[in-house]
């Protein structure tokens, strides 16, 4: 029918499959990121570091281009591609997550919330829970494709040239990256929403994101030193999540300290049962903070 | 007829607080009205209906299905406009109302189609490619009513469709319900404080008061017991047996100050007979009407009963 006759009509076409339904807000919400030019510099740029590792393994293996740049077939190990490396690569990447997190994050829930649209996507067949999901996946897709997504590629990549010998001998490099990345997209995911649902105003909400990671960290040094104690790194997010990436990594051989941002240095280990505790506590109290701000209606008690 | 909402023993407690008290009713007509003083729980009834609150006991039926167990189904059949604004500011306007419409289940070429219709049928076809923040206030309103319309619901929640409306857009609006509601394509539940509206565009209505049923009744019929129902205003000094000679004749009457006197007629009487019997009691009638503000009686005297309990 013409737009231009004016009457209403009843709808009985086809419906979609329910589950589909949770696709559409990440489908607009991806149209709506594409049309910031910051935010797609951003995004792109944050690929240079995985393609310098790319290079640097390419490089490792071809002795021409070893040669070409003047380095001995011997000497090729100056950067090892070990643990360290893949580590270093997750970091870079995981902290560049963070800035896309706070970029990004504050502006999923809050702008529904300001407007009370809430009610307008909860009247429908679509519930909380795909909601908060929906808001959710778009965080996990543009932040796998930064930290864990290139990641594997390289682990592949220097498989690939290295063989499978080396592939089978380092599982725990391309496990390690894996769930260490998941872990911490999960958190960051989380906190935005969280902070998003509860912080109205975007700026101060991509500020506080900030403000969790790096004011507890601080409040967390200061209690140890305070109290001569490790505990505080109970509060220092960057040391839970380093230590939490350790065990992947290395298991309980452990010889790095962590990459980046999250470091947890040899020394000043607490219980690993007490970091997943943190990180776990810290997930649930973002999906409370969730649970109570998502809702097609606010309860005045 | 099928009731389009069943209220069965329906009660909704927020704490210690009882909101909704074991609300019974059937409510079948195409167009219903939901009437009742600020915290009656009017739209709590509606957020209950959509889910948004649990029942602490009972439960309602939506087109036949309950909104415990079939909340989804329950919800794909609504159309809800909120009473307060919603929507989503950065967003155009008929891009919003196609997210919604994509929501409820439409495919995205039909629910871009829909968005396009719904806009130019409230009336904003020359704004809809604007951001919704920069609307006017009546062009949010309408704008909320094509979000709840665009993917064809079964039954139309309306909120105060007419809030903050000035005179010409609240016309506007309420021409737009009633279009709606004469299609018969769809059931409206239109929740208001505003009488006229109500009674402009719904044939039954359910008045609320401190969370019970006050009243429950059909508009139309309501009308036609009416049509027999008289105010006269009258001049001389024999209205006492004017009375008495009206009285003779099977009215009731209730006399009030100032030579005012309601009536009703028996059948079969003609309003000439009035006009005869006060010219042989050389009484003026100066004015007389038919009664028309039936909804108002009816809602002050639901305001009235003790505990708003029918």
């Amino acid at each position: 029918m013409a737009v231009y006759k004016k009457t209403y009509r009843p709808y009985d076409g086809e419906l979609t499959p329910s589950w589909t339904r949770l696709l559409v807000i990440p489908r607009y919400a991806f149209a709506e990121f594409r049309g910031k030019r910051f935010l797609s510099i951003f995004f792109i740029a944050s690929f240079i570091y995985p393609l310098i590792c790319a290079l640097i393994i390419y490089v490792q293996h071809n002795a021409s281009a070893l040669g070409l740049l003047g380095v001995q077939q011997g000497a090729r190990n100056l950067i090892a591609i070990n643990v360290t490396f893949f580590m270093s690569l997750l970091g870079w990447q995981s902290m560049l997550a963070l800035f896309l997190a706070s970029f990004i994050g504050p502006g999923q829930v809050s702008p529904d919330l300001a407007n009370n649209a809430l009610s307008l996507y909860l009247a429908r067949p679509f519930s909380r829970v795909e909601y908060v999901l929906g808001k959710m996946s778009v965080l996990v897709v543009l932040m796998s494709l930064m930290t864990w997504v290139p990641g594997l590629l390289c682990f592949c990549l220097q498989g690939y040239l290295e063989g499978w010998q080396w592939m089978k001998d380092n599982p725990r490099l391309a496990a390690g990256t894996f769930f260490g990345a998941w872990i911490w997209i999960l958190i960051l995911a989380l906190l935005a929403l969280a902070l998003s649902a509860w912080v109205k105003w975007k700026p101060a909400a991509g500020g506080l994101m900030f403000g969790v990671f790096f004011v507890a960290a601080a409040f967390g040094a200061v209690i140890n030193q305070v109290q001569r104690t490790a505990w505080g790194h109970l509060f220092n997010i960057g040391h839970v999540v380093g230590s939490v990436w350790v065990q992947l990594f290395e298991g309980s051989n452990r010889t790095t300290n962590g990459a980046v941002f999250f470091r947890a240095p040899m020394g000043e280990d607490l219980p690993m049962w007490c970091n997943w505790m943190a990180l776990a506590i810290l997930c649930l109290i973002c999906l409370y903070m969730l649970a109570r701000k998502i809702r097609g209606a606010e309860v005045v008690r | 007829m099928d009731p389009v909402i069943e209220l069965d023993g329906l009660e909704v407690r927020f704490g210690q607080r009882v909101i909704l008290k074991q609300l019974k009713a059937a409510l079948t007509g195409r167009s219903v009205g939901l009437l009742g003083p600020n915290g009656a729980g009017k739209s709590t009834l509606i957020n209950t209906l959509l889910g948004f609150h649990k029942p602490s006991a009972g439960t309602a039926r939506i087109l036949g299905r309950d909104i415990r167990t079939h909340a989804r189904e329950v919800r794909g059949l609504i159309g809800y406009m909120p009473e307060n604004d919603a929507f989503i500011a950065n967003m155009t306007g008929v891009h919003f109302v196609r997210l919604m419409a994509e929501l409820a289940g439409l495919p995205a070429g039909h629910a871009l189609e829909r968005a396009h219709e719904a806009f130019f049928y409230v009336g904003l076809g020359e704004v809809r490619y604007r951001t919704l923040g920069t609307y006017s206030l009546g062009m949010k309103q309408a704008a909320k009513l094509a979000q709840a319309i665009a993917h064809g619901p079964k039954l139309l929640f309306l909120d105060e469709p007419t809030n903050g409306l000035d005179p010409p857009a609240r016309v506007r609006m309420i021409q737009l319900i009633q279009e709606i509601r004469d299609r018969g394509d769809l059931h409206l539940l239109l929740s208001s404080h505003l009488l006229h509206d109500v009674e402009d565009c719904c044939d039954e209505v359910l008045i609320l008061k401190d969370g019970n049923v006050a009243a429950f009744c059909n508009l139309e019929e309501e009308r036609r017991a009416n049509r027999r129902f008289l105010e006269i205003e009258t001049r001389g000094e024999n209205n006492g047996c004017f009375l008495e000679a009206v009285e003779k004749l099977g009215c009731e009457t209730a006399p009030g100050a100032q030579g005012r006197i309601k009536l009703i007629l028996p059948d079969g009487l003609e309003v000439r007979r009035l006009y005869e019997i006060a010219a042989g009691q050389n009484v003026q009638i100066r004015r007389l009407n038919h009664r028309r503000d039936s909804l108002e009686d009816i809602f002050l005297k639901a305001m009235e009963t003790a505990n708003g309990r029918l």
